[in-house]
């Protein structure tokens, strides 16, 4: 197995740090603030949850205090935005872009306003909360709207990094981020840019079957060891991390499916509308590939534990190993 | 506050008529969109455009100017047609309104045509967007001299985001921003009295700490007084409930539900018919005593 050289060195040992990606746009938000007096945030009741109370504390007067108010928040925002700021709106993924979908469709994208919207607790790995809470359909209702930028970070590193461009971005930017920490796999010093993929993990050459894993957001760590068993199974497995899924980084995914019998897609996202339907859609028209989706299979979310909720759902390492060998057959 | 004088007030009443002649030319050529509430929000938008905003129409984009958040988009063609008569593009585009290729869009786009502030036509937004441009302001300035105008309908009040927003705004107690309501009494399905009952709208609006109004939304000295009083309010946001008659000037028309949503040509079975619909309607609006004479129709 190989490793891209910038990740985390005890990868493939067994324990591994995991840190939640919403400490990472904190971070990264206060440090966008201090670098650009433009950038203004906005939450809606949520700004330690959000971790957007770092740059609050720091720049109490380019903080709105929203209330419990999504649908505002998203206008507010385009509003602030048509003054020349920088508004980072935030609040969980369920309620924004969830309920603020129309005003975020057509106050900030159809204006082309600089808003970043923030969509924190995506995912089932919300956990205990419930169905109600876990969002599995925005990156599905983003990447629809014309104008957008979708982005789903790994890790806090990745978030931090993504937080960081998308104030430098011009116009409008989705990033959904984790409740629950997740494996902390790149490093600060790991590449990131707004429409790049990038190989974490190159296959044995030397195997015969060979199956690409093609992946965003939080379940890089979980792709990169089922590539691993995979390799142990003689099979030959590579993870392509696509952290944007749109613009998706099209020539790299062409490039990546000729080098493969056949792809798997990981998210954790409903499997219709998130980055497997993006890959399908993409290279059926240029390189018809057989693709196998691992996510949400049409249902909802339910209570429980994080990593309970990632297998119940098939999104674990033994899940996404199985659906490598599916898509070989 | 400029004080106007009755030959202004004279000019301004001529010119909001001749801005409601282009309206009911623009709905007839398009064949579609609303007529009442651009009708009956004629004499408040030219009182805006020619008598109270800082604006510059050779220039849309000056920083200093006022912005005019309109966020009832659907009545877009007295928008569009006030733009033109005052100079922000050519009066012969208006009949491009609503056909492929216009920057005149059936709802307004922002960047497709010079004086737009924001894209609307979904309801409820206006006053969000506008008081997030007060928020931006008071940050770079807090002794600014803008003002922020958000143009809202009586119906679009319905929406939840109106509260939200209104709530905030008392919150903020943002002193620059003005809401005009255009309290028509009319929405699609019917009476706003008979869909959702809106009063005591006065003492809703007073309770989210605004600076509340009541006018005759066709006087235009008395909308002039109230958006003055509203500029000399310092510590909470004001509202000005304008009292107008939908569809006023085509006193066939007015105060009927059914013209909410139709244009001139294509309104309800039982009245005037057809092309010549909008010819008797510009010339009702030809025989409105002492506003408009021939001469600036034909």
């Amino acid at each position: 197995m190989s490793f891209a050289s910038h990740l985390q060195p005890n990868l493939a040992s067994s324990e591994v740090e995991k840190v939640p990606t919403r400490n990472g746009y904190g971070e990264g938000l206060l440090e966008a603030g201090k670098r650009d007096d433009r950038v203004v945030a906005l939450c809606c009741d949520l700004t330690e949850s959000t971790r957007t109370n770092l740059f609050a504390e720091e720049f109490p007067e380019r903080f709105v205090q929203m209330g419990i108010a999504e649908q505002s928040m998203a206008t507010v925002g385009s509003g602030m935005a048509a003054m020349g700021k920088i508004p980072f709106i935030a609040s969980y993924a369920m309620f924004s872009p969830g309920r603020s979908w129309e005003q975020v469709r057509t106050t900030i994208c159809y204006n082309n306003s600089n808003v970043k919207i923030i969509g924190a607790h995506a995912g089932v790995s919300v956990g205990p909360d419930g169905a109600t809470h876990q969002a599995i359909e925005d990156i599905a209702i983003m990447r629809v709207i014309p104008n957008t930028v979708v982005i789903a970070p790994a890790d806090v590193h990745e978030a931090r990094k993504a937080t960081l461009a998308a104030a430098q971005y011009e116009g409008p930017v989705y990033i959904r981020l984790g409740r629950s920490g997740t494996p902390v796999v790149t490093t600060p010093e790991s590449p990131f840019e707004i429409g790049k993929s990038e190989r974490m993990f190159s296959r044995n050459e030397s195997l015969e079957q060979k199956v690409g894993i093609v992946v965003t957001g939080s379940l890089l760590y979980n792709s990169l060891k089922a590539a691993g068993e995979l390799e142990k199974e003689n099979i030959g497995a590579s993870v392509l991390h696509m952290p944007t899924i749109k613009p998706l980084d099209g020539a790299a995914l062409e490039e990546f499916a000729a080098e493969h019998d056949a792809l798997v897609t990981v998210e954790e996202h409903q499997i219709a509308g998130g980055l497997g339907s993006a890959v399908a859609e993409h290279l059926s028209e240029t390189k018809p590939t057989k693709i196998v989706r691992v996510g949400v299979k049409d249902s909802f979310g339910e209570s429980g534990e994080p990593d309970e909720l990632i297998a119940h759902f098939g999104m674990d390492i033994p899940a996404i190993v199985a659906a490598g060998k599916r898509a070989l057959e | 506050m400029h004080y106007l004088n009755s030959a202004e007030i004279t000019s301004l009443e001529k010119k909001a008529n001749m801005i409601r002649q282009s309206i009911i030319e623009m709905l007839s050529e398009a064949g579609s969109g609303h007529t009442a509430g651009p009708l009956g929000m004629a004499d408040i938008f030219t009182l805006l455009y020619f008598g109270v905003l800082k604006h510059d129409p050779e220039n849309p984009d000056w920083e200093e100017r006022d912005r005019v958040v309109l966020s009832n988009g659907h009545i877009c063609p007295v928008l569009y047609a006030t733009l033109a008569h005052a100079g922000y593009f050519p009066n012969e585009e208006l009949l491009t309104l609503r056909k492929l290729g216009s920057r005149l869009q059936g709802h307004p786009h922002k960047g497709a045509l010079p004086g737009i502030e924001t894209s609307s036509g979904p309801l409820g937004s206006g006053i969000s967007q506008a008081l997030g441009m007060a928020l931006a302001e008071r940050i770079d300035n807090p002794y600014s001299s803008k003002f922020f105008y958000c143009l809202t309908g009586d119906g679009e009040l319905n929406e939840g985001q109106i509260w939200e927003s209104l709530m905030h705004a008392g919150k903020e107690k943002l002193h620059n921003l003005i809401v005009i309501i255009d309290r028509n009494g009319i929405q699609i399905d019917g009476y706003t009295k008979d869909i959702m009952p809106l009063e005591p709208l006065a003492e809703k609006l007073a309770a989210f700490n605004f600076d509340v109004q009541e006018v005759d939304g066709h006087s235009i000295r008395a909308v002039n007084d109230a958006i003055g009083k509203a500029q000399a309010v310092y510590s909470q946001p004001s509202v000005i409930i304008a009292h107008t008659v939908p569809a006023k000037g085509v006193d066939v028309f007015e105060r009927d539900f059914r013209w909410h949503g139709n244009p001139p040509g294509k309104g309800p079975e039982d009245k005037v018919e057809k092309p010549e619909q909008a010819a008797v309607a510009l010339k009702k609006l030809r025989s409105l005593a002492g506003t408009i004479e021939a001469a600036d129709i034909d």
